[in-house]
């Protein structure tokens, strides 16, 4: 193999790994807000909810800040045709996160307008949790390309059921991920609460999980085939399984790990079902964007990988020594 | 309207607004530094608490930053797709070396900043301190060297219609970088020291916590006398390499139609474009030349010696580059009167001094966006310089309609979010530093 090649798969690997950073993280947070109407009862909940995030949402949001250059550095094609083609879309989610950024801040000091700020944050957490799964849903099944790569469909392309149910599957996996760190964060009443609410979306989550697997084999069936991404799908479940065992017997830290393990699993299968794709053509298949016709150069891919092997270490360090001082509950 | 005018003002818009939050960041993290290093060294609470009040204010400065920031960081892809393809492969770097360099770094540690004071030794958090005015100049410097790269771009060949990465040190350090690097941050110092300088000078009027105010302003002052003097010196060398590195963009900036040595300064003009002549013009003769080159003989180039489809339009580069100016000299000459006040120890008392300080907050800003715009509008019609053109850079698959749609409620929403963010920062200063409680949330 060539060494551009390589190190083209090492950037899909790489991009991955920050998809799977940001959700793991921002997946939290996000969950938290999708959440924040069932689980906080009074003043006092939201304000706890609040400070268990306030210190971590900007750090994890910078996972997809980073992930957005590396795909724009390593793969500028495929950067190019998704934030284009999906164009309204977009537009919609960014609004959201704008609102969603400046909620908590706001929340805090805005005290006439805290209901609206509080909805800024619902909304603005909601709205991204489900678009970003609509959004892989739309790469993996396909979008109809021109020879120039740009997308040539309209905005009702983008909801087609697939697509819709991987929103749906997104949402959950982040709900799940959201009150896994409430249940970690909280105490009392709310925690009880966060118990509950955590039993529900386990319960909601593997329908939604089995359904997802019969639609990508329904309309992909060419992924039968693929082992490893059988590998993943039981690493699922055996996530899911000792996600409930954990819930349970009531090991927080226990659901907190499991719930983000299910999360780089559902990667796991993303990845394996989809390498080397980066974004399907369904009308002409020879459109579809892949590792190989949409990377940068060999040297940008080489100083790219450079900057990785230098900059992420230290960013998983002092994000991991952060989080610990941030331990515990307050 | 095209899509490509809707474009530019969309990313004019989304750029423009971003741009009043980072330098305003520089200067504060620079103050929170130093009232931190005295904190530990004095060990006096009131730096403590000054150190509080300036965190609550960055705050806020960061968190809209980082929501007008996001719109940046996907808006090639959006509005430019043709311009990712093409230049993707040395534009995108910057970019996500940004992010793993810098903004990880900076919004980890501003995390411990507002949250983490009792939660840290006192060493941990001046190295917190240090690590959030580190990172984000550093984050300043990746989003300059791409911006540069468009100016000036380096380090490339064209490949199959496709600009490609030849060397990776030379894209990063091209021609413009460092002095475009340095004169921003030192706007920023100027905006961030003179906002702190217009609040304490708000408390001393009012007559409320005055030994607080006296601190800040002192420091704050100091810096923004230093940075505002030294910015002249920046602008100078900047112009100097505008000149030599995009003649046209500099021709444009003083309204030079005719190339000529002994070439005037312009002090004020009114251009006509289509007629390529200035309709009123007051200059200092042979002064650009010498500026330029030391040298009064020097000949500098004119808007008429370049291809009429490769000049940037006149009117707009001209005034914000010459607004601009005027700003930095009255920024001098504000400097000049504090030095004066100072040294007769009569600064925290002189009323209208201290109420032109506090009604000179906005004026950095417009310096700042002036500054962007004459830099940006200057380099029209090119999005690259001398290798893209703005018109060729648009995403052919987003129509006009969709960039209205998205134009107007950006337009909408950063309105609110500007009138917010101004009432939220006043909300702060009018609770005072004195009584300023540090409690995370």
């Amino acid at each position: 193999m060539e060494t551009i090649d390589v190190l083209r798969i090492i950037w899909f690997f790489l991009i991955g790994l920050l998809l799977v950073g940001y959700s793991i993280l921002d997946g939290f947070d996000l969950g938290i807000g999708s959440l924040f109407p069932l689980l906080a009862k009074n003043q006092d909940d939201k304000r706890k909810l609040f400070k268990s995030i306030g210190p971590f949402w900007d750090g994890n949001e910078v996972w997809l800040l980073t992930g957005g250059g590396a795909l724009f550095a390593a793969f500028p094609h495929a950067y190019a045709t998704v934030f284009s083609g999906f164009y309204l879309a977009f537009m919609i989610l960014l609004f959201a996160l704008i609102f969603r950024a400046v909620s908590i801040e706001f929340w805090y000091h805005d005290e006439e307008r805290r209901r609206f700020w509080e909805w800024a944050f619902v909304i603005g957490s909601f709205l991204p949790s489900v678009l970003f799964g609509v959004a892989l849903g739309n790469v993996i099944i396909g979008i109809p390309l021109n020879e120039n790569f740009d997308f040539v469909g309209n905005f009702f392309t983008l909801l087609r059921p697939y697509p819709l149910i991987l929103g749906i599957l997104g949402l959950l996996m982040i709900l799940l991920q959201g009150i896994s760190y409430s249940i970690l964060k909280t105490d009392g009443e709310l925690k009880e609460r966060s118990y509950r609410i955590a039993r529900k979306i386990w319960i909601i989550f593997i329908i939604i999980f089995i359904i997802s697997f019969i639609a990508t084999l329904i309309w992909m069936p060419e992924n039968l085939t693929k082992l490893l991404a059988w590998f993943f799908v039981a690493l699922s479940l055996l996530f899911w399984i000792l996600y409930g065992i954990s819930l349970n017997k009531k090991k927080d830290g226990f659901c907190f790990l499991f719930s983000s393990l299910l999360f780089v699993s559902l990667w796991g299968i993303v990845g394996s079902i989809h390498f080397p794709y980066l974004v399907r053509a369904n009308n002409v298949p020879e459109y579809s964007l892949t590792i190989y016709n949409a990377s940068s150069s060999l040297l940008t891919l080489k100083v790219m990988f450079i900057i990785a092997l230098i900059g992420m270490p230290f960013v998983i360090g002092y994000t991991i020594y952060v989080y610990n001082v941030f331990k515990g509950r307050d | 309207m095209s899509a490509t005018l809707l474009s530019r003002i969309q990313f004019g818009l989304a750029a423009g607004f971003h741009f009043l939050f980072p330098p305003t960041t520089f200067g504060l993290t620079l103050l929170i530094l130093i009232f931190e290093i005295l904190h530990l060294k004095k060990k006096e609470e009131i730096y403590l608490k000054i150190s509080n009040f300036l965190i609550k204010i960055l705050g806020i400065v960061f968190v809209l930053g980082v929501a007008s920031g996001i719109v940046l960081e996907f808006a090639f892809g959006n509005n430019w797709s043709n311009y990712s393809r093409m230049v993707g492969d040395i534009f995108g770097a910057p970019l996500a070396a940004e992010g793993v360099f810098a903004f990880f770094l900076e919004s980890v540690f501003l995390g411990v900043l507002i949250f983490g004071r009792n939660k840290v030794s006192k060493k941990f958090f001046l190295l917190s301190a240090f690590l959030v005015f580190f990172a984000s100049h550093l984050s300043g410097f990746w989003i300059i060297v791409a911006n540069s790269w468009m100016q000036t771009p380096m380090g490339f060949k064209i490949e199959g219609g496709r600009a490609v990465l030849t060397n990776f040190f030379e894209a990063v350090m091209n021609k413009s970088t460092l002095i475009r690097y340095i004169h921003t941050i030192i706007a920023g110092w100027i905006t961030g020291s003179l906002l702190v300088a217009g609040i304490s000078a708000y408390y001393l009027l009012k007559e409320r916590g005055r030994e607080y105010a006296k601190i800040l302003l002192r420091t704050s002052l100091i810096i923004f006398i230093i940075t505002s003097i030294i910015q002249l010196f920046t602008g100078h060398f900047h112009s100097v390499q505008v000149s030599k590195t995009q003649p046209e963009k500099m021709a444009a900036y003083e309204a030079l139609w005719e190339t000529q040595s002994f070439a005037p300064f312009s002090i004020f003009a009114i251009p006509d474009e289509k007629n390529e002549k200035n309709i009123l013009y007051i200059g200092i003769p042979g002064l650009l030349s010498f500026l330029i080159d030391f040298n009064p003989e020097y000949e500098v180039k004119g808007l008429k010696d370049f291809p009429s489809d490769e000049r940037p339009p006149v009117i707009l580069p001209f005034y914000s580059y010459h607004i601009m100016i005027y700003l930095g000299i009255y920024f001098i000459l504000l400097s000049l009167v504090g030095i004066f006040l100072f040294l007769k120890k009569k600064i925290y008392d002189t009323k209208w001094y201290l109420k032109i300080l506090l009604y000179s907050i906005p004026l950095p800003y417009f310096a700042n966006e002036f500054g962007w715009i004459a830099a940006e509008v200057g380099r029209q019609p090119w999005a690259v310089y001398k290798v893209l053109k703005t018109k060729d850079a648009i995403s052919p698959s987003v129509s006009a309609p969709q960039v209205l749609f998205s134009l107007i409620m950006l337009s909408l929403i950063y309105l609110f979010l500007l009138i917010i963010f101004i009432y939220l920062i006043k909300k702060i200063v009018k609770k005072g530093i004195e009584g300023i409680s540090y409690e995370g949330y």
